[in-house]
C-alpha cells in the first residue's frame, strides 16, 4: 500500500509518501494557498518516487490548512496525527510537547500510543514561536541565531506573558543596559514557564518528546527541561512527524 | 419538529394578540425561577434569556467586557429595546445566582421592575429552605400586587400539576436519545428545549412534546448509529449560541444530551404533589436544581454519572461562558469524573462570537478522533 500524508502548517507545508519499504519527505512553503502547496507536494514527492498519482492508494491531510487540500481522502487533525507519527519513531514517549509558530500543543498519551489527552494555545501568541519572532525584531536579530546568543547565567526574568508588554519590558531592559545574552535566555524561559504550565495542566509523564519548529531552538530546551525536570527528547526530522502520523493514518483507509 | 421550530413565532403572536385582551406576560432569566406562581397568576412565563451575540457591544457600553456573554447579551436586549418578550413582560423575575446576573439586573431595575428573589446557595440545610420557601412567598405577594389578582393555593396545585407534566413530556423528548440509534438530532434537540421556553400555553408544549415522541418512536431506523455519542455540559446555550452544538453535528458526532439547565438539568426534578403546602412543594423543588451557584453542587456530578450511563455516551464536551467562574471552577471535578469513567473530555472556553470557530474546531475534532468511533 501506498499512502502520502500531508501537513499543511501555517508557514511551512510537509508530506510524507510511505511505500511498504521507503520513504520520501519534501517541504515547501505555505504561501497563501494551503491548497497549491498540497498539490506543489504531491507532485514532488510523486516525482521524486517516480510514481503516478493513481498509484498513491490514500491520503490524508492534517495541519491548519487540512479541509482546503481536495485531493486528500480524508482530514485528521493535528493531534492524532502527531501522536501516531511521533509514537512511531519513538513508541516510549507519554507526552508530547509541540511549538510551533502559530500554536503550542501538549499530548499526552496511554502505555499503547493513545491520545488520551491534550491542551493547545492558539488564542493567544505567549508560548509559541511567534513571540520569539517578535522578541527577536525588538534585539535585531535574527530568530534563528536566538539560541546561541543566550547566556543562562545572567537570565533576567521577563515578568508579561502578553507579547506587547513584554517587547517594552525589553526594550526597558535594553535602555538599563542589561546583558543581551540574560535577556534572551529569560526570553526562553518565559515560553518555556508558559507551555511547562499549560502542560502541567494535561500532567506530565515521561518520557516527553520534545518537537515543532520551535524544538530546534537549544536554548527553549534547556529552559523547558529545567522547567518540566525531565529530558527531551526529539526525533531526528522531527519536523515532518505530523505528516509521517497522517501517511500512517491512511494506511487504515 | 417542525411544529417546535415554528412554536417560538407562533406564541410571539399570541402573545401580542393576547396582551389586547388582558394577557399579562412575565419575564424570567433562569430555571429558578418558579414559573408555577406566574402560571397560577394567570399570567405567562417567558424566558428572556440572552442567547445571541447582537445586543452584546451595546451591553458593552454599560457592562464590563470580561463578563458572561449571557448576561450582555441579556441586558443588552433590555436596553436596546430589540427582545419583543422584554418589551411584553411587565415584571421581570431574577434571581441571585451567580456574582454578575445578580449586579446586572440591579442595573436592569432602572429600565423596568424587577422582582429579585434571594436564592440561597446551599442545598441541604433546614434554614435555607425555609429561607427560599420565604422568597417563593414574597413572590407571591409580588405578582399579587403587580398583576391585581389573588394567587389561591389550589391555583398553584394546578400549576403545579401541570408544570411537572410539561417536565415529564420534554424529559421524554430527551430521553428519545438514550438508544442507538438516536432519535432527535443534537440541533433539534437543543431547538426543542429552547423554543418551548417562549410557550404562551403549557399545554401547547405538552401537546407537541407527546407528538414528537410519539412520531419519532413510530419512524425509528433500525440501523445503528456509528458516530461517537456525545454529552454536552456546562453553561446554558440557546439558539444564537449554539456554535458548539453545530460543529459537533458539523464534524460527524451524535450530540446525545445536554445536561446543562437548557438540557436535562432540570428535566427530571418534579413537585412533590403530595405536600400539605404548595409553597413548600415549591421550594423543595427548585432548591434542588443542581447549578454550579450552590455550594457545594454535588447533585450535578451524580446527574451527570448516571447520564453518562444512559445515554451510553462516548465523550464530554463542558463548555464554560468567558468569566462565568461557577462552571470554570466545577470543571475541575467534572474533568475528574469523566476521565474516571475512561471517557474522553474537553473543557472549552468561549463565548458567543464566531471567533474562535477554527480553534474549537481542532479541538473538538481532536475529541471525536479519540473516541475511535
Ligand atoms: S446556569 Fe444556573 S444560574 Fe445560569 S440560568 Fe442556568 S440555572 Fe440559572
Ligand atoms: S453562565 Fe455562569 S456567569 Fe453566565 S449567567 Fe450563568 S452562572 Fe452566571
Amino acid at each position: 500500500m501506498i499512502t502520502l500524508g500531508l501537513d499543511i502548517g501555517s508557514v511551512a507545508a510537509k508530506g510524507v509518501l510511505l511505500a511498504p519499504n521507503d520513504k520520501w519527505q519534501v517541504v515547501v512553503p505555505t504561501g497563501w494557498s494551503p491548497r497549491d502547496a498540497g498539490q506543489q507536494i504531491i507532485a514532488e514527492l510523486t516525482r521524486s518516487a517516480s510514481l503516478e498519482r493513481l498509484q498513491i492508494d490514500a491520503i490524508v491531510a492534517t495541519g491548519y490548512g487540512r479541509i482546503s487540500v481536495p485531493d486528500a481522502n480524508k482530514s485528521i487533525t493535528e493531534i492524532t496525527c502527531h501522536a501516531k507519527g511521533l509514537t512511531s519513531l519513538l513508541p516510549e514517549v507519554r507526552t508530547i510537547i509541540d511549538i510551533g509558530g502559530q500554536d503550542s500543543k501538549v499530548i499526552k498519551l496511554n502505555e499503547s500510543g493513545r491520545v488520551i489527552d491534550f491542551a493547545m494555545n492558539d488564542k493567544c501568541a505567549a508560548g509559541t514561536g511567534r513571540f520569539l519572532q517578535v522578541m527577536a525584531q525588538v534585539l535585531g536579530m535574527d530568530v534563528s541565531d536566538l539560541a546561541d546568543a543566550e547566556d543562562p547565567s545572567e537570565t533576567v526574568s521577563i515578568n508579561s506573558m502578553c507579547t506587547v508588554f513584554a517587547e517594552s519590558e525589553i526594550i526597558g531592559h535594553l535602555a538599563q543596559g542589561m546583558s543581551r545574552g540574560g535577556l534572551i535566555a529569560g526570553l526562553h524561559q518565559s515560553v518555556a514557564k508558559r507551555v511547562a504550565g499549560m502542560a502541567a495542566r494535561v500532567g506530565v509523564v515521561g518520557p516527553v518528546a520534545f518537537t515543532g519548529g520551535v524544538a530546534k531552538n537549544t536554548g527553549i530546551r534547556r529552559a523547558l527541561e529545567e522547567e518540566l525536570k525531565a529530558p527531551l527528547l526529539t526525533p531526528e526530522e522531527c519536523q515532518f512527524t505530523g505528516a509521517l502520523g497522517a501517511a500512517l493514518l491512511a494506511r487504515n483507509l | 419538529m417542525k411544529t417546535f421550530h415554528d412554536l417560538r413565532d407562533k406564541s410571539l403572536q399570541e402573545l401580542l394578540d393576547g396582551r389586547k385582551q388582558g394577557l399579562r406576560v412575565v419575564g424570567t432569566y433562569c430555571a429558578y425561577c418558579p414559573k408555577e406562581l406566574i402560571l397560577a397568576a394567570g399570567a405567562v412565563p417567558v424566558s428572556l434569556c440572552g442567547t445571541r451575540e447582537e445586543p452584546i457591544p451595546a451591553a458593552e457600553e454599560e457592562l464590563p467586557r470580561n463578563l458572561c456573554p449571557m448576561i450582555k447579551s441579556s441586558y443588552g436586549f433590555a436596553i436596546t429595546d430589540t427582545c419583543p418578550y422584554f418589551a411584553l413582560s411587565e415584571l421581570i423575575v431574577a434571581e441571585t445566582t451567580c456574582d454578575g446576573k445578580k449586579k446586572m439586573f440591579e442595573l436592569m431595575d432602572k429600565k423596568k421592575p424587577v422582582h429579585v428573589m434571594q436564592l440561597p446557595n446551599v442545598q441541604d440545610s433546614e434554614a435555607a429552605l425555609k429561607m427560599w420557601a420565604g422568597e417563593i412567598q414574597r413572590l407571591r405577594l409580588r405578582l399579587e400586587e403587580q398583576l391585581q389578582v389573588t394567587i389561591t393555593d389550589e391555583a398553584i396545585w394546578e400549576a403545579i400539576r401541570l408544570v411537572n407534566e410539561e417536565r415529564q413530556a420534554l424529559k421524554a423528548v430527551h430521553d428519545l436519545n438514550q438508544g442507538n440509534p438516536p432519535l432527535l438530532p443534537g440541533l433539534n434537540l437543543l431547538t426543542a428545549s429552547w423554543t418551548v421556553k417562549f410557550a404562551s400555553d403549557q399545554r401547547e408544549v405538552i401537546r407537541l412534546a407527546n407528538q414528537l415522541v410519539a412520531e419519532k418512536r413510530a419512524q425509528a431506523p433500525q440501523a445503528k448509529s456509528g458516530k461517537p455519542r456525545v454529552l454536552l455540559t456546562g453553561c446554558p446555550v440557546g439558539i444564537g449560541s449554539e456554535k458548539v452544538v453545530r460543529l459537533l453535528d458539523e464534524l460527524g458526532a451524535d450530540m446525545v444530551a445536554m445536561e446543562n439547565c437548557s438540557g436535562y438539568k432540570t428535566l427530571d426534578i418534579v413537585a412533590s404533589e403530595e405536600h400539605k403546602d404548595p409553597i413548600m412543594a415549591l421550594a423543595e423543588k427548585y432548591l434542588k436544581i443542581p447549578c454550579s451557584c450552590m455550594s457545594p453542587n454535588p447533585h450535578r456530578l451524580e446527574l451527570l454519572k448516571s447520564m453518562l450511563h444512559d445515554f451510553q455516551v462516548d465523550a464530554v464536551i463542558d463548555l464554560t461562558w468567558q468569566a462565568c467562574h461557577t462552571y470554570n471552577i466545577e470543571a475541575y471535578d467534572v474533568e475528574r469524573l469523566v476521565k474516571a469513567a475512561s471517557l474522553p473530555f474537553l473543557h472549552l472556553e468561549s463565548d458567543y462570537s464566531t471567533s474562535d470557530i477554527e480553534s474549537l474546531k481542532v479541538r473538538i475534532e481532536a475529541l471525536l478522533e479519540m473516541t475511535d468511533k
